[in-house]
């Protein structure tokens, strides 16, 4: 939580972070355009692809939408681009409605999910794309592709074929070509979605560092949470042609509005059980077992059926069955059932009464020997952890 | 930083490389067929003209350049290379938006133009080319049609001469460009385009800088295909054609039927045949090269 905090408040300084990066002279002039999504809907026949949405993004945010797919995400991303029309609600560019101009005078730059690389332009040509689109001098282009080379660490692919780059290559080059002209948004549609594991974390911190240099805004589309989380000033989580929440990545991974979110943006435990009606500051669930979980008040506390919300990692697993009198910690015994190794973590599942089982998540420190499946142990987290959310219609 | 990413072209190349032989056993009969009705008596065909010719090696070679330096068959080839390259441009030009329209439009609009593109395809070509005749005519529907609408005062001659020999045998090559544009047309990833325009360009800017460069594989190869079967032309400018509008295959077919000169006929035949495989073997590099371009 105070890593993610001050991940954000970062941001706000511009101060340009230099990790293994090339460094171009900074640019005058460059910045971000504000954003407002205004009720914007589209359906497909009888289908509602996206629902009345709506989100403001601030200049030079890092906006990402994430959701599964065919939450919208994409259609939301097409219609800011202007290849779909909106059959409701605006798009505004600060404060200009756009939605009557076609994609080639919107000015935005984009990075397409499978690169939509030129195969018959070489690298420098694909770059310069919309420069010569935009009728730009010999030189000011020269001078500007080169700039961009640098800025994605492809200087000496210039003259090659773009079809002879790897995955991660192309990748670049469409990045350097959407930032080439410096347009005041950029907008990306799952760009590391076809890369593995290692180069996608790479290239992350490269675009989020391109970001923060050039103070552009990226409307950024994705359904891996980790990358949203990682990139991201702000996510809007997305399903069923809604946004669910918009916040924050610690927020809304702390505090998510509702199940789905919590369990979209990682492991969740959901405990099912009855919000009580009465209490001051802190709320009860009465589980079926009869025990009570305790949570700060909030405005999910609707007398009746609800769920208590907590990340695995934030859970203790205590072996015994010494339950603990703390009011401000939350106690339940319970047995092992499973402990999984998954390398830097070691994953239990834990039966408790009458609920389904908890996961709770331990860091792989030395010399902590795994449980034993059937252990007696007792789960202990903070109230203060825990988040009471409405049960799922 | 090593990056290793499979690419689709290696996948495809490595699976499609391993049934080869059974590829070449699903060809025999086609093969078969192909080497014992055409190769073999195309072989005989030279083999005893030349080996019938009575007379010294020295006498062969200077006959040889006499007929193949002679008035007649210089203007021949002049006016067969000639009408094939007017006939490629010409359907070049009608076939590249039809193909376009082909694969973009959909629905009813795109039917009709496939029927009726593809259906005189599968009608002799001698019928085709009297229906033209029946249209073209002094006496024909379009000229009775321009002089009811007063555009025309006498009948224009429409065929006949060179204009018929064009309009035929554009209308009789017209499918072969159509459908290998469209193949071409078809390959091209239509996200390219809609990234095009995502930088800003215009719709003019792509279709000149992507669209038709990436189409260009399939100009070349229904140009090369199309000029292939025209230089070997002959019943269409034979019917539609004027007293000049005589192309090679037309000067051979005279030289075995009137003339009975078979040594002739065989050298200009040879000559027409390693003009077109010269031609093919362009043709056959281009589509490969195609092949790495579609990329998809």
């Amino acid at each position: 939580m105070v890593e993610m905090d001050s991940l954000i408040a970062e941001r706000s300084t511009t101060a340009p972070m230099v990790v293994g990066l090339a460094t171009p002279a900074p640019i005058a002039g460059a910045g971000g355009s504000a954003i407002e999504l205004r009720w914007l809907s589209k359906r497909y026949g009888e289908e509602t692809v996206v629902d009345t949405i709506a989100a403001s993004i601030a200049p030079g945010e890092f906006f990402s939408l994430l959701g599964p797919s065919g939450s919208g995400k994409t259609t939301t991303l097409m219609m800011v681009a202007g290849f779909v029309h909106p059959d409701g609600g605006t798009v505004l560019v600060d404060g200009q409605d756009i939605v009557a101009v076609p994609p080639q005078k919107r000015g935005f730059g984009m990075v397409f999910q499978d690169y939509a690389i030129f195969p018959h332009l070489n690298v420098f040509e694909n770059i310069a794309f919309p420069l010569r689109a935009r009728h730009w001098a010999k030189d000011a282009i020269e001078t500007r592709v080169i700039w961009a080379l640098e800025l994605v660490r492809l200087s000496r692919f210039a003259d090659r074929d773009a079809r002879q780059l790897s995955g991660g290559q192309q990748q670049r080059v469409a990045l350097a070509r959407a930032i080439v002209f410096h347009p005041p948004v950029v907008l990306m549609d799952e760009p590391l979605g076809a890369l593995d594991k290692n180069l996608r974390f790479e290239m992350q911190v490269e675009i989020k560092e391109i970001q923060q240099r050039l103070g552009m805004t990226v409307l950024y589309v994705t359904h891996d949470q980790e990358e949203a989380m990682s990139m991201s000033d702000r996510i809007a989580i997305m399903n069923r042609g809604q946004i669910y929440q918009i916040g924050p990545p610690g927020e809304v991974y702390e505090r998510p509005a509702n199940p789905f979110v919590g369990r979209f943006l990682g492991e969740a435990n959901l405990i099912e059980g009855t919000v009580m009606a009465k209490g001051g500051e802190v709320a009860r669930l009465r589980l079926p077992s009869g025990q009570e979980l305790r949570a700060p008040r909030n405005t999910s506390c609707v007398a009746g059926r609800g769920m208590l919300f907590i990340r695995p990692e934030r859970v203790e697993i205590v072996p015994g069955t010494a339950a603990s009198g703390d009011p401000g910690v939350n106690a339940l015994p319970g047995n092992v059932r499973r402990c999984s190794f998954l390398g830097n973590i070691l994953r239990y599942a834990v039966d408790l009464e009458g609920t389904a089982p908890i996961t709770v998540d331990l860091q792989n420190a030395a010399r902590v020997a795994p449980l034993p499946v059937g252990a007696p142990v007792v789960l202990r987290w903070p109230v203060s952890d825990s988040l009471i959310l409405p049960a799922e219609a | 930083m090593a990056i290793t990413v499979a690419t689709p072209g290696a996948v495809s190349r490595a699976t499609s490389s391993a049934p080869r032989d059974r590829t070449l056993l699903l060809m025999l009969p086609s093969l078969a067929m192909l080497i014992l009705l055409f190769l073999v008596p195309l072989a005989l065909f030279f083999v005893r003209t030349f080996t019938e010719f009575d007379g010294t090696t020295a006498e062969f070679i200077e006959q040889t350049r006499d007929l193949l330096l002679s008035q007649a068959y210089l203007s021949a080839l002049g006016t067969t290379n000639w009408i094939s390259l007017i006939v490629t441009v010409t359907v070049l030009l009608i076939g590249y938006p039809i193909a376009y329209y082909l694969t973009t439009a959909a629905g009813f609009g795109v039917n009709v133009v496939v029927l009726s593109i593809v259906l005189p395809y599968f009608t002799s070509i001698i019928v085709r080319t009297f229906s033209w005749m029946v249209l073209l005519g002094e006496h024909g529907l379009v000229n009775d049609l321009l002089m009811a609408t007063g555009l025309a005062n006498a009948p224009l001659s429409l065929m006949y001469n060179r204009l018929g020999v064009l309009i035929g045998m554009s209308y009789v090559l017209l499918p072969y460009m159509v459908l290998t544009l469209y193949a071409a047309m078809r390959s091209i990833d239509p996200s390219l385009l809609r990234a095009s325009a995502g930088l800003g360009a215009s719709g003019f800017y792509t279709f000149r800088r992507v669209y038709f460069p990436l189409s260009l594989p399939g100009v070349l190869s229904g140009a090369l295909i199309v000029y292939i079967l025209s230089i070997g032309f002959f019943i269409t400018p034979a019917l539609m054609g004027g007293q000049h509008d005589i192309m090679t295959a037309m000067l051979i077919d005279r030289a075995l039927e009137i003339a009975v000169d078979w040594p002739s006929a065989a050298l200009m035949s040879a000559t027409l045949l390693l003009v077109t495989l010269a031609l093919y073997a362009v043709y056959y590099r281009i589509t490969d090269i195609r092949r790495l371009i579609g990329a998809r």
